[in-house]
């Protein structure tokens, strides 16, 4: 008999339909292989589950005094169905198994199907023992090992209080961590049943300068996607002087003039450039609606031949890295440009149902509420063999970008981003600090551009938003040097 | 587990279990501010549906006070009884490291009779039905493709069809609740021409019914924005004057609105003091309100996150600022009244509803555009997030817009303008009459002399 309310407990097998409250664990598999054949059944090509609990606190220091401390609980799920290749997506708070049933019904009629009257007995769909992520490398425990709201509110106050010491000119100080903890459960009728435990943790410290009408501020992100203990871990006084300099240098700074020259963009948080200019025109959300210039390059020369350019899910604690995406595959490494060349886009089961590209565990979503979507994960261009002097050396007069801000690539291919503390480079060496600037060009231009590639390629963390929501990301590079971008400024 | 789908939110059973929890809790002064969401969405590309999403979404968030004082607060989406005291039991927990510096209390117009109120809502979602949604974007997409050869597609479209119902309680017997229901949209086409790089244009719209969009119409208006911009041709990086559209001059207030908000004011992340209250702080043309309540606000709401009612705020008049937007605890501090503009949080924010620009001061004398030369019309502000210094006063953003001259309106290839927010204030020349109606605001098109333009093609 079909089980149509949560009064009804239990599926046409006998097993129970009223799953741990507590967890996501095996005791959940009859409620999907129940709803999956209900989906079979309704005439559904494919159905797929998602359930998430989070468990999110943020804490925030300003001039050395906790100003917020922000706890938040959430639990939902939602249902992915397929008829053809046009999809329905339905979200609830209500993870029981009415709640999901009801999101299953709307989903399914939205789609003009519909399950059939209670006097049928259907078959379940197999799934797989459940694959639990959460007991590699102790997660399952991460969160119990996480420092409570005092040791977080320690650390914070700690370095905000070595930020004002350091800093000249300060108008203000904060300095905020948050802790992300996320078990996410995936069901689908290919018989996928996995589970996955996350932990996201990030540390940002803020400065605002003001000297009469002068002003600057700047930041510092750090992230972890693994270490429970990622805010004892953080390389203190590294950051406060990185910070207290560079604001200190950008208080004075002139307005950068405007014009087409050549830059070399520093490593780590400077990958934002590959990210806005490249990656995401590489997402199959981008060849399915024709808006990305690579549609028809596979193999193709997109790129100076200097670079080459990863993007993946496995680097240890990095702010991308996951061992299952959102669809319950696991991480991979994906290999996007070689020397120059198209190798792969980024796929998720979406895009390869309706590209063609084969799945490459990016199927991502910012919570419950999104259905995945091809995503980026850990992304970065790979190290060269020139030296970061070598770059400087190679301009007469260009710009130095150390600290970008954030970026966005348009419906056009246009992409722009901000620069948060820059050079002039003159006759070959870095002189004065200058403000203001943005960078401005065509993706498919751009990469062409990028004619040096350093040896010392590193990571930041960042955010990205799109279709499925705003994600945890990784951009990287090594210092690179750009032949000609346009600069925008005054 | 409860199941929640079948019933509206019940403020009052949500009032009572939250009283009587906290009461067994030891807790004896709390507030809750929550919201329950349905929201449809489709999607469509070449003539087929994209994506089709509906969801159901709760959303609370508590405020304890201990005995200090010292306020803590707690977020859940899970209304039923376990949900409510594992969130009270939070709040009290993180109440330890409340502010002492900044004690919040209820504001003091929380049991005022609200301006504008609407009834909760007691039935399902109001049509109309995906199916219906689906074919009226459908068309849309159709019209605006057939529009012109070069407007090869239209890849990012979504009509979405929203419920919100919102309440505010607290133990002091305040208790308000409003609901509102809503269809959004947003055409964004992409061109192409030979030789050319490719083009895009758009618009969003809301209304509170498919009619009320007019689809047919919104997408002639995408058709007509795309068309002006195609035929593009390349400016000389200099200085202008520079006409803003009421939309890309609201996108601009709206990333420096840290200037009238007096929680950043108070923190030190604001452009302003409160020494510049009562003094010049922008050109004598310009007059600025903020009004949840205004007429062409089709999302109105009568109160804020602390059950303060909203009203119509003057911030600058005629160029001298008057007020900051305020939370009942800003306003505490600043010896004057809340004006129902605080969103709850651990810290309670501030937030703008619905901007009205004005002309101020009467222009010596009118000008049309069409008579002038050498003016770029900015239409549309790009990339904010990565082209604002919020706490700089910097700006360099790209737009899409036209530069006139001698009468005739060219569309101009990429490029950027810049410049620093307060400057641009004063430097403001001249205020059109009539005001552009967007999801923002109300706004007529502003003037600014010598702002900076740079051309991507400029080397």
């Amino acid at each position: 008999m079909i089980p149509s309310s949560a009064t009804h407990l239990k599926s046409a097998s006998g097993r129970s339909l009223s799953p741990s409250r507590e967890a996501f664990d095996a005791s959940w598999q009859p409620v999907f292989s129940v709803l999956l054949g209900l989906s079979r059944v309704a005439g559904a090509n494919s159905c797929e589950f998602f359930l998430e609990r989070r468990n999110h606190v943020s804490l925030l220091v300003e001039n050395g005094k906790v100003t917020s401390v922000s706890p938040s609980l959430s639990l939902g799920g939602g249902v992915r169905v397929f008829r053809g290749t046009t999809d329905c997506y339905v979200s609830t708070h209500d993870v029981s198994y009415a709640g999901l049933k009801w999101a299953l019904d709307k989903a399914l009629s939205i789609l003009g199907l519909s399950t059939p009257d209670g006097s049928r007995l259907l078959p379940e769909v197999n799934l797989e023992p459940l694959r639990d992520y959460g007991a590699l490398r102790s997660k399952n425990a991460w969160l119990g090992q996480c420092p409570n709201i005092a040791e977080s509110a320690e650390a914070l106050m700690r370095v905000n209080a070595a930020v004002a010491k350091q800093t000249a000119h300060l108008e203000s100080a904060m300095t905020s961590t948050f802790r992300d903890w996320q078990e996410v459960l995936v069901a689908s009728s290919d018989g996928i049943f996995a589970r996955d435990v996350r932990l996201t943790q990030s540390f940002v410290a803020q400065v605002s300068c003001v000297d009469g009408a002068h002003r600057a501020s700047l930041g510092e992100r750090r992230g972890d996607s693994a270490n429970p203990k990622f805010l004892f871990t953080l390389p203190e006084e590294e950051i406060v002087s990185s910070l207290a300099h560079s604001a200190g240098a950008m208080l004075r700074a002139d307005f950068v003039q405007s014009g087409k020259f050549p830059i070399v963009m520093a490593n780590r948080f400077g990958g934002v450039i590959f990210h806005e200019a490249c990656g995401h025109l590489l997402e199959t959300t981008q060849v399915e609606k024709k808006t990305t210039p690579f549609l028809d390059s596979m193999g193709e020369l997109i790129a100076n031949e200097a670079v080459t350019a990863w993007d993946e899910g496995v680097t240890e604690n990095a702010f991308g890295t996951l061992d299952m995406d959102d669809e319950g595959m696991p991480a991979q490494r994906t290999l996007l440009i070689e020397n120059g060349r198209l190798r792969n886009f980024i796929s998720d089961r979406t895009g390869q149902m309706r590209t063609g590209h084969p799945r490459t565990g990016s199927g991502r979503r910012q919570n419950y509420t999104f259905a995945a979507a091809s995503r980026m994960r850990n992304t970065y261009i790979a190290g060269g063999k020139s030296t970061p002097d070598e770059l400087i050396a190679s301009m007469d007069r260009g710009l130095y970008c150390k600290r970008m801000g954030g970026g966005s690539v348009g419906a056009t291919g246009e992409f722009n981003f901000g620069v948060s503390e820059a050079y002039l480079v003159e006759k070959g060496k870095i002189t004065k600090p200058v403000k203001g600037a943005t960078l401005i060009g065509d993706a498919k231009d751009i990469l062409m551009q990028i004619s040096m590639c350093a040896n010392d390629t590193e990571l930041a963390p960042g955010f990205c938003g799109s279709v499925s929501g705003s994600i945890y990301v990784t951009v990287g590079q090594p210092h690179i040097k750009v032949d000609a971008i346009t600069v925008g400024g005054r | 587990m409860t199941n929640l789908h079948q019933k509206p939110t019940n403020i009052q059973e949500i009032a009572a279990r939250t009283r009587a929890m906290a009461a067994t809790l030891g807790i004896e002064k709390f507030d809750v501010v929550g919201a329950a969401t349905e929201e449809s969405t489709v999607q469509v590309n070449e003539g087929k549906p994209q994506q089709m999403r509906a969801s159901k979404r709760n959303s609370v968030t508590v405020r304890v006070w201990n005995r200090e004082g010292l306020t803590g607060i707690a977020s859940t989406n899970t209304l039923d009884d376990q949900g409510i005291r594992t969130a009270l039991l939070l709040a009290k927990e993180t109440s330890a490291y409340g502010n002492a510096e900044a004690k919040v209390d209820f504001s003091p117009e929380a049991k005022d009779t609200l301006a504008h109120s609407t009834a909760p809502r007691t039935s399902g979602p109001p049509e109309p039905g995906m199916s219906e949604m689906l074919a009226s974007l459908l068309a849309a997409e159709a019209q605006v493709v057939a529009g012109h050869p070069a407007i090869r597609s239209l890849p990012y479209n979504a009509l979405t069809q929203k419920t919100l119902e919102r309440f505010y309680i607290n133990s002091d017997g305040a208790a308000r609740e409003e609901a509102s229901s809503y269809l959004s949209t947003y055409l964004y086409t992409r061109a192409e021409q030979e030789g050319r790089k490719p083009r895009s244009a758009g618009l969003s719209e809301v209304a509170t019914s498919l009619d009320g969009l007019a689809l047919p119409a919104l997408a002639g208006k995408v058709i007509e924005k795309t068309i002006s911009y195609l035929d593009y041709k390349r400016i000389n990086s200099g200085t202008y004057t520079v006409a803003f559209s009421g939309e890309a001059f609201l996108s601009l207030l709206e990333a420096f609105s840290n200037m009238f908000n007096a929680q950043n004011v108070l923190d030190k992340q604001s452009l302003s003091s409160e020494e510049d209250l009562g003094k010049p702080f922008a050109s004598p043309l310009l007059s600025l309100n903020d009004n949840a309540l205004h007429a062409a606000n089709k999302l109105p709401h009568g109160f804020d996150g602390e059950g303060t009612p909203t009203r119509d705020v003057t911030i600058l008049d005629k160029g001298v600022l008057r007020t900051f937007l305020h939370s009942a605890g800003t306003a505490k501090r600043m010896n004057t009244r809340p004006t129902g503009h605080a969103n709850m949080g651990a810290k309670v924010t501030v937030g703008s509803h619905f901007w009205n620009v004005q002309r101020g001061e009467a222009p010596k004398a009118e000008r049309l555009l069409e008579s002038e030369s050498s003016v770029v019309l900015v239409d549309e502000v790009h990339s904010l997030h990565a082209g604002v210094n919020a706490l700089q006063g910097s700006f360099s953003v790209p737009f899409s817009g036209w530069i006139f001259e001698n009468g005739n309106r060219v569309s101009i290839e990429s490029a950027t303008v810049a410049g620093d927010f307060r400057a641009l204030l004063k430097a403001i020349c001249f205020v059109e009459e009539s005001a552009e109606h967007t999801p923002m605001g109300v706004c007529p098109r502003v003037w600014v002399d010598g702002l900076s333009i740079t051309s991507e093609t400029d080397s």
